[in-house]
């Protein structure tokens, strides 16, 4: 579903052989893969897979022990702090729980990044952001403070912040967890619609299986820091892999099944790492 | 540094010896980074200060003038409370020494001088880090926990510049206001103590302490309140900062920076002292 990708444009996102580590435990091992312009691209995958530790890196809060990440053309890792400043004006992130700045109103979040990288009047940077808020149903909402939204709201006022620039990239981060089926299949047209209205490429991650059928041109599967398969929604839900069956029909992993390790590790001092 | 003690072997006299070792190391690292990171700090403030408009990125005047509000004029009241309660305790005990050799007459040096050399700053500093140093580490530490940094970060937009600049600023400038402040009512406070129990008169006071008060005793108190301001300011920062584990990380990085900021100024305090009165 969706609209069609034009496979010959060049890749908005690059990412190549990407290896990152916390502290000494490796997260990500070895992930490559490509975003190409106008497809929503679902990054999927089980708690602790490395799906949030990749769009750290995508989004350049963190470096990689090695490995290229390419967003819009430019090497994060190696653009100076101006390259990078420009680079954000053209991307928009949504938060999974918001990240709203808790002290200003609604209104004053979304204008925000219309303020520091814009010379526009107040006037008019408080009619863009009304527009955008129009656009995510929370016309009138603007002089509320994040504290006093619900769950929904807050992340579509998160939106609106994220695409208030006119972003060419869009990267939504758990966009329905934590919501209930109606508002998380509300958030996920509301992407779409934000998608088609203004050009974006958009990258979702998130581990909820409904709304990344709905929404994918494209998923990515993860899986304990390896890229498992990547495909469109029909290739993934066919695909032969048992750890992606296992992961799209909810079964659990097969237990290990080794006593002796069990029992190792039930008598192993743990006064020592 | 896991490694080294597994060296030692199975010795568990040695092995103790050995994790308390590293236990040591690792703290004396981390609050050698920890200082690293204050500076880094303070330089890209003053970076973002002077730099700041030149790379259309300036560092906003409202936003500095609301920190001093808060800092600053919202500290008036109890600067004031604690300032000329120390004023009276500083008259009481001044004259209650003196009276020991019946010099409770020269009382007003030792007030003047204790007060704008050393009270004065340190109480306001004292104060200022219970009040504003604490609030920054927890701002900061929940903005962290929120994403609400990395959001600030992802738009382009210099946390440093846009959160840490105008807060030093509005330290830097605030508390030696402050601190003036407290000079002027301890010593009026001082006075009116004095004036009762010794029978001077207010103005024989003030004359007296526009005789022994000089300008070097003024900026004595006033530049050092100036470090601690900035000293305040960049432990918040940084205990904020480096904030992990939910609200109850947050409960603990803003009372380690009102410890921190307390022992530092009362180091610095003995520093500056030793430095520039003995120089």
């Amino acid at each position: 579903m969706g609209a069609p990708v034009d496979s010959a444009a060049p890749p908005v996102i690059e990412v190549e052989d990407l290896v990152t580590h916390y502290g000494t435990r490796r997260i990500l091992d070895g992930v490559s893969l490509n975003v190409r312009e106008g497809e929503v691209l679902v990054i999927m995958g089980g708690s602790g897979s490395g799906k949030s530790t990749l769009l750290r890196y995508l989004l350049a809060l963190e470096r990689p022990t090695s490995g290229h990440v390419r967003i819009l053309g430019t090497d994060v890792n190696r653009a100076s702090a101006a390259e990078l400043t420009e680079l954000r004006k053209r991307i928009g992130v949504a938060f999974q729980g918001g990240a709203l700045f808790s002290s200003m109103t609604v209104g004053e979040n979304i204008m925000l990044p219309l303020r520091e990288h814009t010379t526009l009047d107040a006037k008019t940077m408080q009619i863009m952001a009304r527009l955008k808020l129009e656009v995510v149903d929370l016309a009138g909402f603007e002089h509320l403070m994040p504290a006093e939204l619900s769950g929904g709201m807050i992340k579509r006022a998160a939106l609106a912040r994220a695409v208030v620039m006119d972003p060419k990239l869009l990267f939504c981060d758990e966009p329905s967890a934590g919501l209930d089926p109606v508002v998380a299949a509300a958030l996920d047209q509301l992407i779409l619609r934000l998608r088609d209205a203004l050009g974006m490429t958009v990258v979702v991650v998130t581990h909820e299986l409904d709304s990344a059928f709905k929404i994918a041109n494209r998923i990515v599967v993860l899986d304990g820091g390896r890229i498992l398969t990547e495909g469109t929604v029909d290739e993934v839900r066919a695909s032969p892999n048992e750890r992606v069956q296992n992961l799209l029909n909810r079964k659990l992993e097969a237990a290990e099944l080794d006593p002796d390790a069990y029992l190792q590790r039930l008598t192993r001092d743990s006064a020592r790492p | 540094m896991a490694a080294e003690s597994e060296a030692t072997g199975g010795a568990p006299f040695l092995d103790g010896v050995a994790a308390r070792l590293e236990r040591i190391g690792r703290t004396v690292a981390s609050g050698v980074a920890e200082c690293g990171f204050a500076a880094a700090l303070f330089a890209e403030s003053l970076y973002w200060l002077l730099m700041g408009r030149r790379r259309r990125q300036p560092v906003r005047v409202p936003t500095v003038f609301e920190e001093m509000m808060q800092v600053g004029v919202r500290a008036v009241p109890i600067v004031t409370v604690l300032s000329f309660t120390v004023g009276v305790m500083l008259a009481i005990q001044g004259i209650y020494t003196l009276r020991l050799f019946g010099a409770e007459s020269r009382v007003t040096i030792g007030i003047a001088l204790s007060v704008t050399r050393e009270f004065a700053p340190l109480i306001t500093g004292i104060l200022v880090a219970g009040r504003s140093g604490s609030a920054l580490a927890a701002r900061l530490g929940t903005m962290s926990i929120s994403q609400e940094i990395d959001a600030l970060r992802v738009m382009g937009i210099n946390p440093v510049r846009f959160l840490v600049a105008p807060s030093l600023v509005a330290m830097v400038v605030m508390v030696p206001a402050l601190t003036f402040w407290s000079d002027l009512v301890a010593l009026a406070g001082a006075g009116l103590y004095v004036s009762l129990d010794l029978g001077i008169t207010l103005t024989a006071y003030g004359e007296r302490l526009l005789e022994v008060v000089k300008v070097d005793d003024l900026m004595h108190g006033l530049g050092k309140s100036v470090i601690f301001a900035a000293l305040i300011a960049l432990v918040g920062v940084v205990n904020g900062a480096g904030v992990t584990g939910g609200a109850e990380g947050v409960g603990r990085a803003t009372t380690r920076s009102v410890v921190q900021a307390i022992t530092a100024i009362v180091i610095t305090d003995m520093l500056f002292v030793f430095v520039v009165t003995r120089g």
